[in-house]
């Protein structure tokens, strides 16, 4: 039983993050702070990348003498695309909230939506 | 051993800080939380033996995307959250079912750090076998990235490009626009 709680505790916290981070994309109405929250759910889904690539007793993807167990490289090169990938999405997003403010003088969602319905 | 202790203290850092963005209203704030979420994320990817991952997140995670979420506070000059005026149940309900079932889909997963896991099985021993003899780095994610894999940068450069011009039409026309309105 401690061995399977030890064996899953990564992805379970990996999943908690995950759903802080959606439930700040839900729930809050601030711009800035959605995209925040959009950036914890992702950081999250590279912790569980990174956690499958892991092998116990391995050591970094790097040959060198004397090591023969190494973590598997293919999860870690993923994620390395995922991560710029990741920073400029967050910058067209980021551009986005500044023409929000720009048209409404808010990023706030709620008066955002009450400008809306007034027109 | 020592690994797992770090892994764990390391992920519930992550945890605590999540909540505290979560909780936090002012915004300088939350930006300077999540850069701390990020730096520790890289830890953590030191720790799972990620280094090449860890050097980026650092870098472009913990760097470059805190430096634009400033700029964008600086450009709308909004550094307070508004109270929500809505009830937090309905996104507590979805976001429980959600977990419920993703832990439901953790359950038959190969436990943390199994050499034997089929995701071990597949690829990867072919790159760790063969990949420096062939492409002659030593460095396996840079062979896999560079050589094996090359294809994946040309998408990566694509979204990156589309994603320039997207932020460069958004606000290109700032200038224009403000000259104007002192016109008007």
């Amino acid at each position: 039983m401690m061995e399977f709680i030890l064996g899953h505790y990564n992805y379970w916290i990996v999943i908690f993050l995950m759903m802080l981070g959606f439930y700040t994309v839900i729930s809050r109405g601030n711009m800035v702070k959605k995209i925040v929250g959009l950036n914890i759910f992702q950081v999250s889904v590279f912790l569980l990348y990174i956690s499958i690539g892991n092998v116990s007793g391995g050591t970094t993807p790097i040959i060198a003498e004397g090591f023969t167990r190494y973590s598997n490289p293919l999860p870690h090169v993923l994620i390395l695309t995922a991560i710029v990938v990741g920073v400029a999405t967050t910058a067209l997003g980021l551009a986005l909230v500044v023409r929000i403010k720009e048209a409404y003088g808010t990023i706030e969602e709620d008066e955002i939506h009450d400008q809306d319905q007034s027109l | 051993m020592i690994d797992i202790l770090i892994d764990i203290i390391l992920l519930s850092f992550l945890a605590i800080i999540a909540i505290a963005i979560i909780r936090t209203r002012s915004l300088l704030a939350v930006i300077m939380l999540f850069s701390i979420f990020s730096l520790l994320s890289a830890g953590l990817f030191m720790v799972l033996d990620a280094s090449d991952v860890a050097f980026t997140e650092a870098a472009v995670g913990a760097g470059i995307s805190t430096v634009l979420m400033l700029a964008t506070l600086a450009l709308t000059k909004s550094y307070e959250e508004k109270p929500s005026s809505h009830r937090p149940w309905i996104p507590l309900l979805v976001v429980s079912v959600t977990a419920a079932f993703l832990v439901y889909g953790t359950i038959d997963m190969p436990p943390f750090g199994d050499p034997n896991a089929p995701a071990h099985q597949h690829v990867a021993p072919r790159y760790i076998e063969q990949g420096a003899k062939e492409t002659g780095v030593p460095n396996l994610v840079t062979a896999v990235l560079a050589s094996y894999r090359g294809f994946d940068t040309l998408g990566e450069v694509t979204v990156v490009f589309t994603a320039g011009i997207g932020v460069l039409l958004l606000l290109g026309g700032r200038q224009r626009r403000k000259k104007k309105k002192e016109k008007r």
